[in-house]
């Protein structure tokens, strides 16, 4: 077969145990933090502040300081938390799914993929908490007993959403928690500085990789991500019954579910790229990180991209078979209303510029993909603009309707969340390892064993 | 009784293919206690040190069952009987909207079990083991593979032990202080 032949290592040879053990723990250990990262982390941290200053402001003055109104009550808080949420996704599907299809090159990229799951959740779960207008009473979502003796109402997708966002919140940061233990015994094996010591002996837990320890892990493990792919999928899923159960024109439809569920993993991809590529470049991990992980990410961008486009024109094709004039309106609408700009900007974003992505030449180009990458998340958050603004902007009735104009504060909080991301990222590259050593060394030749 | 001074013998080996078949041959020749350690999980080699069976997936099943049934009954008591409220003619027990938290739940309680019950079941967090007194040990976290054969074996004996570890030639052998 000529293409395999052609086809990229998910690890370049030469590679032993200690070599891939060295280069990963050393980023940690031994490398010191560049003025780049303190330039990057830097920054990060103040978007931080910028988003805690607007939040901030925000308790003081109430979400009269955003642009919702009525009819668009739900503005840039749900736009964003589903971006988020949406993003985290392809974390869990690289560490999860992929585990349970044996693709083994994923081993490369699931930690900082998980990591990005992990921080793109915490991210999307400042907003349902910020956006309730009076946030110190946000505990009430959650059925904790109270003293007017009332409890949450379940049979709305809003509780289904808490549920759903915060198990999976748990299940990610346990998967990830317990990925690194094996690793957090390397690191206090090879640390040299007495706290790095004790910090990373106390994280391992005394791991000592006993052969009895790793069956129970394994089998752990791979039961965790058993579970987490049923839930990844429902997150979403549960995500668009926020939209899909309310009677909303252009919310109302039963495509919603698979086509988030497909919109999240493209826009994550996407994220994994736009991260992938500058770090593999900065710590000089193209050995790890191959054309081939780039590759394979671009394919399952292109696939779920394509299903997204269908989600599209299954929605269009609704608006005029349905016979429904207030769908056909909301088609309409997005194609000729006071939004056309952000929906004829979504189809280039996320259906036409992405084709390009069938040539292999520029599959394989680190800066090609890149921008790709960031035209994808750029054109799903517009996707979800679409969704929640436009849907709501015009409804039933002509005198219900208005316009939505975010302010700065939308911006401060929305770019905000970006550097807390950021800077959460920047941390995990410098304090944990962020390529799974002991995952690694099982893709090398030498850990085959016959018995 | 009285306590070992001795925790063990441990062999130390270059690759997971020795390690394996040291660990047959020690398994083989009657070593019931023993144990071995790689850095990272190499497929069939609990077995060979006669290790068959894990609960893990039990204390799942277990855990998934208990969650799913929390979810159910915490929903079904709260809007059915601890204060039932009329919400556009639904049942108080409308099971169809309880299915999603019933699910969430039983992952979960599922999940939660999968870790802690691993954790447990791995006696961990152990911030003391006898063998970390090796000083080669911190190589079973990089590229080196070790085999131990506790004192507590009923075969066990100081020479006789440490010549058949010697016999199965290892790249270097301590005693483990407890």
């Amino acid at each position: 077969m000529t293409v395999d032949a052609e086809r990229a290592p998910v690890i370049e040879p030469g590679y032993t145990f200690g070599t891939v053990t060295e280069k990963i723990s050393a980023i940690v250990l031994t490398r010191p933090a560049s003025n780049g990262w303190f330039l990057g982390f830097g920054i990060a941290f103040m978007l931080t502040m910028m988003m805690l200053y607007a939040i901030g402001f925000l308790f003081l003055k109430g979400i009269g300081i955003w642009g919702v109104t009525i009819p668009i009550g739900w503005g840039f808080a749900i736009v964003n938390f589903v971006w988020w949420i949406g993003i985290g996704h392809a974390g869990t599907l690289i560490s999860a799914i992929l585990l349970l299809l044996r693709q083994s090159w994923r081993n490369s990229i699931n930690r900082f993929a998980e990591a990005m799951t992990l921080f793109a959740v915490s991210c999307a779960g400042i907003f349902p908490a910020i956006h309730v207008g009076r946030p110190w009473l946000a505990y009430w979502l959650f059925p904790i007993p109270n003293t007017m003796r009332v409890w949450p109402q379940f049979r709305s997708p809003l509780m289904w959403d808490v549920f759903a966002v915060s198990t999976y919140a748990t299940i990610s940061a346990l998967f990830w928690f317990i990925g690194l233990v094996p690793d957090m015994a390397t690191l206090r094996d090879r640390a040299t500085h007495p706290a790095a010591r004790l910090i990373y002996g106390a994280l391992s837990m005394g791991w000592r990789g006993s052969a009895r320890h790793w069956h129970r892990y394994e089998t752990a493990y791979l039961l965790l991500a058993g579970l987490a792919t049923p839930l990844v999928l429902s997150v979403h899923t549960v995500v668009s019954f926020d939209f899909a159960v309310g009677i909303v024109p252009g919310w109302h439809t039963t495509i919603f579910p698979p086509y988030f569920v497909a919109g999240a993993i493209y826009s994550g991809f996407a994220m994994v790229l736009m991260l992938a590529i500058p770090i593999r470049k900065i710590y000089s991990l193209e050995d790890f990180i191959t054309e081939r992980h780039l590759q394979n990410s671009a394919k399952v961008m292109l696939a779920t991209g394509l299903i997204v486009a269908y989600g599209y024109g299954i929605e269009a094709f609704m608006g005029w078979y349905s016979g429904d004039r207030y769908d056909a309106f909301t088609l309409w609408n997005r194609l000729h209303g006071p939004y056309a700009i952000p929906y004829w900007s979504l189809l280039i974003c996320n259906i036409f510029i992405p084709q390009v992505l069938w040539i292999r030449k520029l599959r394989t180009s680190p800066v090609a993909l890149f921008l790709v990458s960031g035209v994808i998340l750029v054109g799903m958050w517009l996707e979800r603009f679409i969704i929640v603004v436009v849907s709501l902007h015009r409804d039933f009735l002509t005198s219900s309707w208005g316009m939505y104009y975010p302010t700065r504060w939308d911006w401060m909080t929305y770019i905000g969340t970006i550097g807390m991301f950021l800077a959460a990222i920047f941390l995990f590259v410098r304090l944990l390892p962020m390529i799974s050593i002991f995952e690694m060394r099982t893709l090398l030749p030498e850990s085959e064993v016959k018995e | 009784m009285k306590r070992e001074r001795i925790y063990g013998i441990m062999a130390e080996f270059d690759s997971a293919q020795t390690l394996i078949d040291a660990a047959k041959l020690t398994h083989q020749a009657g070593y019931q206690k023993i144990d071995a350690y790689s850095p990272f999980p190499i497929e069939g080699l609990a077995e060979e040190i006669g290790f068959h069976y894990n609960e893990v997936p039990l204390v799942v099943l277990i855990g998934g069952i208990i969650g799913g049934l929390t979810g159910y009954l915490m929903q079904y008591w709260m809007s059915a009987v601890d204060y039932p409220l009329n919400i556009g003619g639904k049942p108080y027990n409308s099971w169809p909207a309880f299915i999603v938290i019933t699910f969430e739940m039983t992952i979960l309680f599922a999940g939660i079990s999968a870790v802690f019950g691993m954790l447990a079941l791995n006696g961990l967090p152990m911030p003391y083991h006898p063998v970390f007194n090796v000083p080669r040990f911190a190589l079973a976290s990089k590229d080196r593979f070790f085999l131990i054969v506790f004192s507590s074996d009923p075969k066990y004996d100081p020479a006789k032990t440490r010549g058949f570890l010697e016999g199965l030639s290892p790249r270097s052998i301590s005693e483990v202080p407890s």
